[in-house]
């Protein structure tokens, strides 16, 4: 294989994988706070890109014409609406069923996300259909034999990262932070120590879904192309992700994240059999990395074992 | 108190009299079944032909000649297998309902003729083209007024061979759908014997990312991308090979062959190829008065390519009804023997395994965000030029 080629399969694994992760950061911030599993959060990517399509509609028809400020407000609008939606999930959905058996949690998300779908698709005008997401960064791209290196690729990379760095610095050296990591380890104890609980759940989940609409609309940025069931595969990939990576994690989400990017690759690049068993192939490994590291490659630092 | 007693009375008399109007005028009531995806994917296609279904229904019903009020039942099979299954068994169960316009979805329709063979429940398909539905078996349930994908894959077949191109790469879905394509193109190209496939690939029904399989192709170069799939991915390979800066030609099949295609990629759906059976809705011989009538519905949605089929073979069942009896034995009897007979797809004539014979392709190109048909393009005539194109 020629170098052009290969950097064609890396530059294609690292931005489904930068996808990957930033949903499974989600997976794992939420399982951290309350030890659940919410599982609409692919559903609230999905509606979070329709959000930003629907703004930049908006913004058209407003007759807005500058790309960047198209793009800064449609992200700003379909950010904060998920945070809020991340915020309304948790108040009334997940909270409320905090004395409950956690399946109970588990089942009610999983509806929820059923009806976002299904929502996007029967009132979004014409919801069924893909719809074209507008191509907002510089569509630049250099030709280096097999590789088309695009602008648009690298400065979605670069932005996926930076958000990354970004929630690591909030979670580490922020108040904040340290609020959600103490919750996160022990609730009562946090409590105790002043911590207000429902306010941190709150901004968890604000967090967490602002993420997930971030990663809907790069989702429309790279593949100019979105519909009602993104969430659907992507959720259930990054829930994997993060699984695999150490449930609770941050690191084990990213890292995850890019593992599974990476074996969708190599399922399709180097398997001789045909490329539809990329996920047969990629899942396989999976379930064979969940039986050699039952709590994940990064596991949590303290784990309660009975 | 006298002005409520009176007021009670005229409601009685009204009562009475609209009760009157009804048993007068009864009719038998019979039921007919429709099924189609009418969620997912490619729901738009299903409410095409739900919608179109419903209006053979209702013309019937207006109709004083009509022996019989119809009522129709709609399923959804949302084009997955396992719950056609479920809906199609739950249809062919109820005795009430005599027969049925059923499936787009290739992979929903093989799935289920079994059932309606077990059931002695006759069908007529509507849209699907996988050949296998009327012809792996000899049921006198099936029956389909469509044509099948081999008709399609080998004008399909034949235009790229016309047209020069040397080196194809197939993308199929893995579906029935999809595989049935791939191996009809690869046959009709194989026996032109001008052009050559460097890859296939199969991809899931549900994929999201191409691009893997997309490099793939690239470092193949080939001079056209053969698609054997369905409108949603169809978008998605579209618009990635763009992304990664491949020139081929887009050459799909009837599978796309709906406005979303071209809604979902815009400027870009340029040039993309696609065929299917029939000819246009507005060209076929009762399309002006089915597309008449239907607009004068206000549905929610247009009749999309498979509209007019479904209608023809809603219409066809509630003829056989009128003229047989609400009885499925008699109707599975009287559509074993359909020769030239008129609708507004044109004359329909079953073979032995309950196929529509009559085999018409139209070729389309896009050309200015339209599905124009190819021999009245600007690209057939030479004044545009598909990528490659001698």
């Amino acid at each position: 294989m020629d170098v052009g080629l290969f950097a064609q399969y890396v530059m294609n694994g690292l931005m489904l994988g930068m996808m990957y992760a930033l949903v499974a950061v989600g997976f794992t911030l939420f399982f951290g706070v309350l030890d659940i599993i919410k599982f609409s959060h692919g559903d609230v990517l999905t509606v979070g890109a329709f959000v930003a399509l629907a703004t930049f509609a908006g913004l058209h028809a407003a007759g807005f014409n500058s790309q960047w400020l198209d793009l800064v407000i449609m992200l700003a609008v379909a950010t904060l609406a998920m945070a809020a939606l991340g915020m309304l999930i948790a108040r009334y959905l997940v909270m409320p069923l905090r004395s409950a058996p956690a399946l109970n949690t588990l089942l009610i998300t999983l509806m929820l996300g059923t009806v976002l779908r299904e929502a996007v698709r029967l009132f979004y005008p014409q919801g069924a259909n893909p719809k074209p997401f507008p191509a907002l960064l510089p569509q630049n791209s250099i030709d280096l034999g097999s590789l088309n290196l695009r602008l648009d690729n690298v400065l979605m990379l670069a932005a996926g990262a930076a958000v990354i760095v970004g929630l690591q610095f909030l979670l580490n050296r922020t108040k904040l932070g340290l609020a959600i990591r103490a919750v996160a380890q022990d609730e009562e104890t946090a409590r105790t120590m002043g911590v207000n609980f429902t306010a941190i759940v709150l901004v968890t989940f604000a967090i967490g879904s602002g993420l997930a609409a971030f990663a809907g609309v790069m989702n429309g940025l790279y593949y100019n192309e979105i519909n009602f069931g993104i969430g659907l595969y992507l959720g259930v990939i990054g829930f994997s992700a993060a699984i695999i990576g150490g449930l609770g994690s941050i690191y084990g989400a990213i890292l995850g994240g890019f593992l599974f990017a990476g074996l969708q690759t190599v399922g399709t690049v180097l398997l001789p059999f045909a490329s539809a068993y990329k996920d047969v192939f990629a899942f396989a490994v999976v379930i064979a990395i969940m039986a050699w590291r039952p709590t994940g490659l990064i596991q949590e630092k303290i784990s309660e074992r009975v | 108190m006298i002005r409520t007693s009176k007021a009670t009375a005229i409601g009685l008399t009204a009562a009475i009299l609209v009760f009157m109007a009804a048993t007068a005028d009864a009719k038998d009531k019979v039921k007919v079944g429709f099924i189609g995806p009418l969620t997912g994917g490619v729901s738009v296609n299903g409410i095409g032909g739900r919608n179109s279904a419903d209006l053979a229904v209702k013309l019937r019903n207006a109709d004083v000649k009509a022996k019989y009020e119809y009522e129709l039942v709609v399923l959804d099979d949302e084009c997955k297998p396992n719950v056609a299954v479920q809906v199609a068994t739950k249809m062919a169960a109820d005795k009430d309902i005599i027969a049925a316009a059923t499936h787009y979805c290739s992979a929903t329709a093989i799935a289920t003729v079994d059932t309606y063979h077990k059931f002695g429940f006759p069908v007529i398909v509507w849209g699907a083209v996988l050949p296998d539905i009327t012809y792996r078996n000899k049921y006198a349930e099936i029956h389909r007024v469509n044509g099948t994908m081999i008709n399609q894959n080998d004008a399909n077949a034949e235009l790229v061979s016309k047209l020069g191109y040397k080196t194809v790469a197939v993308i199929h879905d893995t579906t029935d759908y999809g595989k049935g394509h791939n191996e009809y193109f690869s046959k009709a190209l194989a026996k032109i014997g001008k052009a050559k496939i460097v890859g296939t690939f199969g991809v899931t029904a549900e994929q999201q990312d191409f691009t893997a399989e997309l490099t793939q192709i690239k470092a193949l170069n080939p001079e056209v991308i053969y698609f054997g799939g369905l409108t949603p991915i169809g978008v998605r390979i579209r618009s990635q090979m763009d992304k990664l800066g491949i020139k081929a030609v887009f050459d799909a099949t009837s599978g796309i062959v709906s406005d979303a295609y071209i809604q979902g990629l815009g400027p870009l759906a340029e040039g993309t190829l696609a065929f299917r059976e029939g000819a246009p809705t507005e060209k076929l011989p009762g399309g002006k008065f089915f597309l008449e009538k239907y607009n004068a519905q206000k549905y929610d949605g247009p009749p999309e390519a498979y509209g007019a089929f479904a209608y023809a073979a809603m219409d066809m069942i509630l003829n056989t009804i009128e003229k047989v009896g609400p009885d499925r034995k008699k109707v599975i009897a009287d559509l074993g023997n359909v020769k030239d007979r008129d609708s507004i797809v044109g004359k329909i004539t079953f073979d032995d395994h309950g196929q529509n014979t009559v085999a018409l392709i139209t070729k389309y190109v896009i050309q200015d965000g339209k599905f124009v048909e190819w021999d009245e393009s600007e690209y057939a005539s030479g004044k545009r030029k598909l990528p490659g194109q001698k």
